[in-house]
């Protein structure tokens, strides 16, 4: 059941904005949220438009949302400053499964750097005072979590999250850039096969192996190929285009499921990618015409 | 107990999806079905595609759920293919809709749909984008619904389902002509013209700033003038309007509605919201042993 009256924006003054890279900001809200990583919020600016975008971290007593410059609607929230507002209204969707005694590799592209560095400080459990809410037990210092986190950017300058992650306990960092200005020269997906052998390989006590992407959905695909293929689990960030945001207008239903990306997604299992003919083929757009990649 | 003939088609349950709610794929209109609908209405096609209006479109509170969504579809041709799909996939009643801005332009949309395997055709003159070629928008224009009414006819080889506004004063009149110009079927009502202010933003939610309220506000209005429209035509009305409850349901039914149209309630209740309805029906029937939905249509008159 929809908690109704939550729909509405609650509009919310932005308290801090960190430059991530040219083209990217974060921008913090002094706002308990009570989010789960994978989910998103709407973020409207009045007389221009309203849009989705995924939680990049969430303290507790504070969000932020790591937006890509794209649009006449990041144009303008990018030329805001402290104490502007803005309406929000969420958290909705799906979430990345936050579980104990689990080895984790996290693919992200490009900005799905924002909510895996989310999942990721979950599982190390930064933030105590959110009271965690684990799939399975409470998350302690010792639940027995390794991570290693993948993220693939076009050059070095490009790259999310390098220091965040990097300063968490039990996370291993591999980069990867397509000019090879830093890390692997070429896809994050070529660390794959690798990653999953030397975990395979040099496990120690009994683990369970937990892809989670997000990022570019040709990335996200090779992801699920990959794992398909080696018979190994996977959660996956699948972005489709949202008008409501709160599962009545239809617009972000896949084929052939029918299922909204909104509130059945936007984080699926493997078994529900794997049913979804139009992952990795097309989307669709505000019309509801199919746009193929 | 809850199968109903609607035209001469049988339906498994009254419910079906409002027009515009989850209703732009075949894979939608396919999951609404599984949960429990007993038929779907397509989201309105119109000739050319449209991208609608700028977020947000729409907004729920407890009381009410408003929308502008501009109308957005990717235009009849791509429609008829999802149409087409979703026979294939599914056996369910399948009602289309379209929209247009003249009634010539109704005529040629109406006509291209018709390609499709449709059982029913809705025609939309309740939106918001009403030609004004005869003084009123289409919805309170006698003269307006009667052309229209009867240049759809002309083209079409499925029954014709006329959806009313409630905000038209004469809507008992307009049923009435649509009636008399040869429609099959009246829907009763679209939403009612409204709007919802944020207070700190100091404008319209909306980026229209006005939109259509339905939901549970809607409710009661609908309900009466599916009461009046039953009195005045022979032919049956779908009855739509804030209906969230097996008991809303079978109100409308006692008032005269023959289906029921089902749509924000997937907001109130989710999409499984059908198979509530339906169960809560069955509940209230076998309490006031009611043995079939025949027995009460109109009940309250």
């Amino acid at each position: 059941m929809t908690l109704a009256n939550m729909d509405q924006p609650i509009f919310l003054p932005i308290t801090k904005i960190v430059n991530e890279t040219e083209q990217v900001k974060t921008f913090y809200f002094n706002f308990s949220l009570k989010s789960k990583p994978g989910q998103f919020v709407m973020l409207w600016v009045p007389g221009l438009d309203q849009k989705p975008f995924s939680i990049g971290y969430d303290s507790g007593a504070q969000f932020g949302l790591t937006i890509f410059n794209r649009g006449p609607l990041t144009k303008a929230l990018f030329e805001m400053k402290i104490g502007d507002r803005v309406g929000i209204t969420g958290p909705y969707g799906t979430a990345f499964s936050v579980k104990p005694n689990t080895h984790y590799i996290m693919v992200a592209g490009g900005y799905g750097a924002a909510p895996l560095g989310f999942l990721a400080e979950e599982l190390s459990n930064c933030h105590p005072e959110r009271g965690l809410a684990a799939d399975e037990g409470s998350l302690a210092h010792d639940n027995n979590v390794t991570i290693d986190f993948c993220v693939g950017a076009r050059d070095k300058d490009n790259l999310l999250f390098e220091e965040r992650v990097k300063k968490l306990p039990n996370v291993t960092l591999h980069l990867a850039t397509d000019d090879g200005s830093a890390g692997h020269k070429g896809y994050v997906t070529d660390l794959l096969s690798e990653l999953a052998d030397s975990y395979l390989r040099n496990q120690t006590m009994p683990k369970k192996l937990l892809f989670v992407t997000c990022g570019p959905e040709l990335m996200e695909f090779k992801v699920l190929e990959f794992c398909n293929l080696r018979n190994l689990e996977c959660e996956i960030s699948i972005e489709r285009f949202m008008k409501c945001g709160i599962g009545i207008c239809g617009q972000c239903c896949v084929d052939p499921l029918g299922i909204r990306m909104c509130m059945e997604g936007p984080v699926v299992s493997k078994a529900v990618a794997n049913q979804l003919t139009e992952f990795g083929k097309y989307h669709r757009d505000k019309s509801g015409a199919k746009i193929y990649y | 107990m809850l199968t109903t003939t609607f035209l001469n088609k049988s339906f498994e349950n009254p419910l079906v999806l409002a027009s515009g709610i989850m209703g732009v794929t075949a894979a939608s209109m396919k999951n609404v079905i599984e949960n429990g609908a007993g038929g779907v209405t397509v989201k309105s096609l119109s000739l050319t595609p449209r991208t609608g209006h700028p977020n947000p479109t729409q907004m729920g509170t407890t009381n009410y759920y408003i929308n502008a969504v501009g109308l957005s579809n990717p235009g009849v041709e791509a429609g008829v293919e999802e149409l087409k799909l979703f026979k294939t996939v599914c056996e369910a009643p399948l009602i289309g809709s379209v929209f247009a801005g003249t009634p010539d332009e109704f005529a040629a949309v109406s006509e291209r749909i018709c390609a499709a395997p449709i059982d029913f055709l809705e025609i939309d003159v309740s939106c918001p984008n009403v030609s004004r070629e005869f003084g009123d928008p289409f919805a309170y224009s006698i003269p307006a619904i009667e052309m229209i009414t009867k240049k759809v006819k002309a083209v079409t080889n499925v029954p014709v389902i006329m959806k009313l506004s409630p905000n038209a004063w004469n809507i008992v009149d307009i049923a009435k002509a649509a009636e008399t110009a040869g429609a099959d079927a009246i829907t009763a009502v679209n939403t009612v013209s409204g709007m919802a202010i944020d207070v700190r933003a100091r404008r319209p939610i909306l980026h229209n700033k006005q939109g259509g309220i339905s939901g549970p506000a809607l409710f009661p209005i609908a309900l009466k003038c599916v009461y009046d429209i039953f009195q005045a035509v022979k032919i049956p009305i779908i009855g739509t309007g804030g209906v969230t409850t097996g008991e809303d349901a079978l109100a409308m039914i006692m008032a005269g509605a023959t289906l029921i149209g089902v749509g924000s309630a997937i907001y109130y209740g989710g999409v499984e919201v059908f198979k509530t309805m339906t169960d809560e029906m069955e509940r209230i029937m076998k309490e006031e042993g009611i043995k079939s939905l025949d027995e009460i249509r109109g009940a309250a008159h």
